[in-house]
């Protein structure tokens, strides 16, 4: 399999708690891949890992080949992975199209470049990205007055600016309405087909998940406890297990009285 | 031997009085966040409130009752500007406390100069503690031998109450996680104003202590306020047994200082505390910790827009008028607005640093004293041309502030803001104690424009077109890529680094330019006045600056400038009266309380309410 | 006692609860369940104030405290537990404690450290020990007993199982129940449906910030079907 992304070994400790446990996987191209687990599973700090924010302890993080384990974010950006947040964060003082227009500035290596105005560098090519996400319509408006989810668009198109081949998204529908979720996912899930981009996600909402991803992994107290296809998840004794209390029966405990 | 023993004895004493201020600075930051500017003025005023108690209380039991008695009547003073002055503010922008806390120290300068005079008072001896020991030949004054005693026992008895008593627990409790103290039911206004209490009580305190060995007079408040600054960041801010280490390593290094380098002592002070943070960024005893608020909290500033054809043609009508000044105003007004132009460049510098980056210097008069100081040198030691040495200033402090920054941006929030602090009053002291090169105090005189520009007006003209250059440049460079690259980094450091830009790269080069800028108006400043001397590098410059951009509004794009034209005119017409400080002051308190967007945010707000102005969607 | 009416809580610009509502009454143990995300957490924090809700109503005793300070929603008798604990690190476990004693209510069990120390055994050999230096679940404990110092009628409980080891998630199923017989409210949020099942009579389901399902655990579970929908993968 010629993976975009693998991943071996991965591990990182906190204090004496292993948040990430040895964990092994590989995104192939044109695959979404969903990234699940109960909270404080690990998957932020898995996800960390492979944007760059985190150091890993133990394992490697390859893009294409390549290791890029440990390099800082703008490295890992360089080399095409796009991102988005899970609490957007977009620049907050400018326009919608602004936004883009910056991350455009810095895929031409002109961030230091002082002329010509910034605001008509690369406007057209903006608009496009920004067109790709449904956001042309809003271009000039204050970045700081959109509603969560048409920022949560923004942040995709910033993230597409550098033609990236992977695409890492922090819960991407977190915080959106039911009916704005299912169309972010669609529209990823097009924009995916449409430029052959593999996407790893993690998301805690699983509808979506089970919607849209060709694959999931579940993460369990930082190891992987599972791999597979959204059917083969969904039959899975431990993964059930998981998510509704982990096996503790309480035998010791009487069922309450005052019911 | 025995020097060594005495000396070693004098630090320990001079450490006293500033543990005591510094720990108050250190709570009051720990719990609530704000650096209390005021703090030094807490501290003249015990010396003075002291001063006046010991005069009436009589013997020894007067003397200690009195300075006992200092620390609650100035805990009380500081109890009513807590009250008054920063609980309206509270939820404005951090640092926008500051500029009110800077307020209350023109007002306490003014109130202390009314009651207690101009003349500095010699603070009376300590009854029974006259005289001197000779340990090992040498004479030590008893008085200190008792200050050597007494603050252990004051620092014993700040550390019961903050170890074990309930106040204590809150207090400590408050500094890790305000929010939980405040939903386990503790009402935070009010340990807010106890901790107040306690600072500026331990501030007054430590003004009464130092009485017998100093005295009181009008400047102590901004001579100690570099030093505690010091001792809480070599410390490590919110920790108490790091502010006595630090005291002590600070007095200490003074004392052996003035003796075994007389020409350095004060740079020494701030050397150790360069080299503290250097290794350990957050103090010896301190923890790593989130930074405060780069000034940018509350909503977001709004997009910015070259000036259109309008703003163009008011802009270039405003210059315009600007040149005739020399033609129809009085010499004295050209003199007067040379002066305005000058200090609006030095605003909009700091503002491209602090509105666009969100970089909130605590030392910009390095830059601007940098740059004078260039030009003064090349001007005195060189025989340089004006010519040069005006091309030299900005790249001099340029220079500078490209190492200066490389330093300090390793720092966020109040550690950077400390750090630049420390530096400009590191080039401070250098400039002030190398007399053979700076002049030293008396600074560096008969520096004048060459013959064809030695007229007012020829000068006017000269500063009109280089300050209005300078201003339209930094302009220039915020609708740059490079400005809108500041702002990402400002706004969003995490997409910003993610979609490739090295937002510490972008940060250094705004540093350097703003250094440049503010060069470039000290340069100017010199051959203006025809003299540079170092308080031109001092603190007060430095606010002087800060409080403009403040007033001016920071988030909007003309703060900066017209800030300064209103703060130089204001201060202008204010200075003809005797009690301008405390005018300046309340003037200062009432715009943060009443404008907290400053002064261009609130008229453009008021313009837009009016119908005057387009109003932005959504009501932002 | 306790009535969310309607509210609808965002943080900054994302809508977190929508037209949220739910009540407690006096004596009950109810568990807040649903998958992460779903906004269970914001709930507790809405009824604290902490996020105070842009819209709707929290009243508690009768009385309307939503926009009150947190302290003041605190003195009038709901005690906050938060997810991440929040424990004071460099304060010992006593001073912990000393950090939430209020004075005693009328008509609520006033608490004391030794009986506290009763309820949770292990803090009682740890009370010297600074709140950093204690593991996950004693820090839980101690969150819990430090709340409890404030004497509240009703316990806002944030996943008191979250992160700590199955051993001693019993014992603190145990010293919840204890709370429960001795009269205490409890609104608690939870992932784990065995120990809410333990602990709580009724449950009250939460999906993206709505509720779904409020009512006994009896008929929860005679629908396994309707609760693995929000509940499970």
């Amino acid at each position: 399999m010629n993976a975009v992304l693998s991943v071996r070994n991965l591990t990182k400790s906190f204090g004496g708690n292993r948040a990430v446990d040895d964990v092994s996987f590989d995104l192939a191209r044109g695959e979404l891949l969903a990234l699940i687990g109960p909270n404080g599973a690990g998957k932020s700090t898995c996800f960390n890992m492979m944007t760059g924010h985190l150091k890993p302890d133990g394992g490697t993080v390859s893009l294409n080949g390549s290791p890029i384990t440990g390099l800082k974010p703008r490295r890992i950006w360089r080399l095409g992975v796009g991102r988005t947040f899970q609490i957007t964060a977009t620049y907050a003082s400018m326009t919608v199209v602004e936004n883009v227009q910056m991350a455009l500035i810095s895929h031409h290596r002109r961030v230091f470049a002082l002329r010509p105005y910034a605001h008509r560098l690369y406007r057209d090519e903006a608009l496009g990205f920004l067109d790709l996400v449904g956001m042309a319509a809003q271009a000039d408006r204050h970045c700081a007055v959109l509603a969560y989810g048409d920022l949560k668009r923004l942040e995709l198109a910033i993230a597409l600016c550098h033609a990236p081949g992977l695409l890492l998204m922090d819960e991407p529908t977190a915080g959106m309405a039911p009916g704005e979720r299912t169309a972010l996912m669609q529209l990823i899930a097009d924009i995916v087909a449409q430029r052959q981009l593999s996407v790893l996600f993690t998301e805690h909402d699983m509808d979506t998940v089970f919607a849209h991803a060709h694959r999931v992994m579940v993460l369990n107290r930082g190891r992987l406890i599972a791999n597979g296809t959204v059917a083969e998840i969904r039959a899975d004794r431990q993964v059930q297990d998981v998510y509704l209390g982990g096996g503790t029966l309480f035998s010791a405990l009487e069922p309450p009285s005052d019911a | 031997m025995g020097l060594f023993i005495a000396q070693l004895l004098t630090g320990l004493a001079n450490a006293g009085a500033l543990f005591m201020v510094a720990s108050g600075l250190s709570l009051i930051f720990g719990v609530t966040r704000i650096v209390n500017f005021a703090h030094g003025s807490f501290y003249m005023l015990g010396a003075y409130v002291g001063y006046t108690l010991m005069q009436v209380l009589p013997g020894a039991f007067g003397f200690w009752g009195a300075i006992l008695l200092t620390g609650i009547i100035v805990g009380l003073v500081g109890v009513i500007v807590e009250i008054v002055v920063l609980r309206p503010v509270y939820r404005a922008p951090e640092l926008f406390q500051l500029v009110a806390t800077f307020g209350v120290i023109l007002v306490i300068q003014d109130l202390a100069l009314m009651i207690w005079g101009p003349q500095d008072l010699l603070g009376p001896r300590a009854p029974g503690l006259k005289g001197v020991v000779r340990i090992l030949g040498e004479p030590v004054p008893k008085y200190d031998l008792a200050l050597i005693g007494i603050t252990p026992f004051v620092a014993l008895a700040l550390w019961w109450l903050i170890a074990r008593t309930r106040v204590g627990i809150l207090v400590r409790a408050a500094t890790q996680d305000r929010e939980m103290v405040g939903a386990l039911g503790v009402n935070q206004s009010w340990l807010f104003t106890g901790v107040f209490f306690l600072g500026c009580a331990l501030a007054g305190l430590g003004g009464a202590v130092q009485l017998p060995k100093g005295g009181a007079d009008l400047l102590m408040d901004f001579n100690i306020l570099a030093s505690i600054f010091v001792v809480v960041v070599i410390g490590g801010m919110g920790s108490l047994p790091g502010a006595y280490l630090a005291a002590v390593l600070v007095s200490v290094l003074n004392v052996f200082g003035v003796t075994y380098l007389p020409q350095s002592t004060l740079v020494l002070m701030f050397v150790v505390m360069a080299l503290v943070l250097m290794i350990r960024p957050y103090g010896l005893l301190g923890r790593e910790e989130v930074a405060g608020d780069p000034g940018q909290s509350g909503e977001p500033e709004r997009p910015i827009k070259p000036a259109g054809a309008r703003v163009r043609l008011i802009v270039a009508a405003g210059i315009a008028l600007l040149a005739l000044v020399p033609l129809i105003a009085p010499p004295f007004a050209t003199v007067l607005v040379t002066d305005i132009l000058i200090f609006c460049l030095f605003a909009a510098s700091l503002h491209f640093l602090l509105g666009l980056g969100g970089l909130v210097s605590f030392g910009h008069a390095a830059f601007f004293g940098g740059g004078a100081y260039t030009a003064a040198l090349l001007v005195a030691h060189a025989d340089s041309p004006m010519e040069l040495a005006l091309l030299l200033a900005p790249l001099g402090a340029g220079l500078l502030a490209l190492i200066i920054g490389w330093i300090c941006l390793r720092l966020t929030g109040v550690y950077f803001a400390m750090l630049t602090l420390a530096f400009a009053q590191l080039l401070w002291s250098l400039v002030y104690q190398w007399g053979d090169v700076t002049g030293g105090d008396d600074g560096l005189v008969d520096i004048w424009p060459p013959d064809w520009a030695s007229s007012s007006t020829v000068f006017f003209y000269l500063a009109l077109v280089l300050c209005v250059g300078g201003i339209l440049a930094l302009r220039h460079a915020a609708h740059a890529p490079f400005g809108y690259a500041l702002r990402a980094a400002r706004d969003s450091k995490r997409q910003a680094e993610a979609t490739g830009i090295d937002t510490r790269a972008v940060q250094w080069g705004a540093f350097a330019l703003a250094g440049a800028m503010a060069g470039l108006a000290g340069g100017l400043f010199v051959f203006a006045k025809g003299s540079v001397f170092p308080n031109e590098l001092e603190i007060t410059r430095s606010f002087d600056a800060l409080i403009v951009v403040f007033l001016g509004g920071v988030k909007t794009l003309s703060g900066g400038v017209v800030g300064g034209a209103v703060f130089e005119s204001v201060k202008d017409v204010l200075t003809r009266f005797e009690y301008w400080r405390l005018a300046l002051g309340l003037t200062i308190i009432a715009v943060v309380i009443l404008a907290p967007e400053g002064i261009v945010g609130s008229l453009r707000r008021l313009g837009e309410r009016l119908g005057l102005l387009r109003a932005p969607e959504d009501g932002s | 006692m306790l009535d969310v009416m309607q509210i609808n809580s965002f943080y900054g610009k994302a809508h977190v609860l929508r037209d949220l509502s739910l009540s407690v009454t006096t004596g009950q143990v109810v568990a807040l369940l649903g998958r992460n995300g779903a906004g269970k957490t914001t709930t507790l924090k809405s009824i604290m104030q902490l996020v105070v809700p842009r819209s709707g109503q929290v009243r508690f005793n009768g009385t309307d405290i939503t926009g009150w300070p947190a302290h003041r929603v605190a003195r009038a008798g709901l005690g906050y537990v938060p997810e991440d604990r929040r424990i004071f690190g460099d304060l010992s476990v006593l001073e912990n404690l000393e950090v939430g004693r209020q004075p005693p209510r009328q008509g609520t069990a006033t608490w004391s450290q030794d009986a506290l120390f009763d309820l949770f055994p292990n803090l009682a050999e740890r009370r010297r020990n600074r709140g950093r230096d204690l593991s996950g679940g004693e820090q839980q404990m101690l969150s819990i007993a430090r709340t409890l110092m404030g004497n509240p009628s009703c316990l806002l409980l944030d996943e008191p199982s979250e992160g700590i080891a199955p051993v001693i998630i019993e014992d603190m199923a145990r010293a919840i129940v204890q709370l429960r017989d001795q009269g205490l409210t409890v609104l608690l949020s939870e992932q784990n449906l065995h120990f809410a099942r333990a602990v709580s009579s009724h449950a009250v389901i939460l999906d993206r910030g709505t509720t779904r399902y409020s009512g006994s655990f009896a008929d929860l579970d005679a629908d396994p079907e309707f609760r693995d929908a929000w509940l499970s993968v």
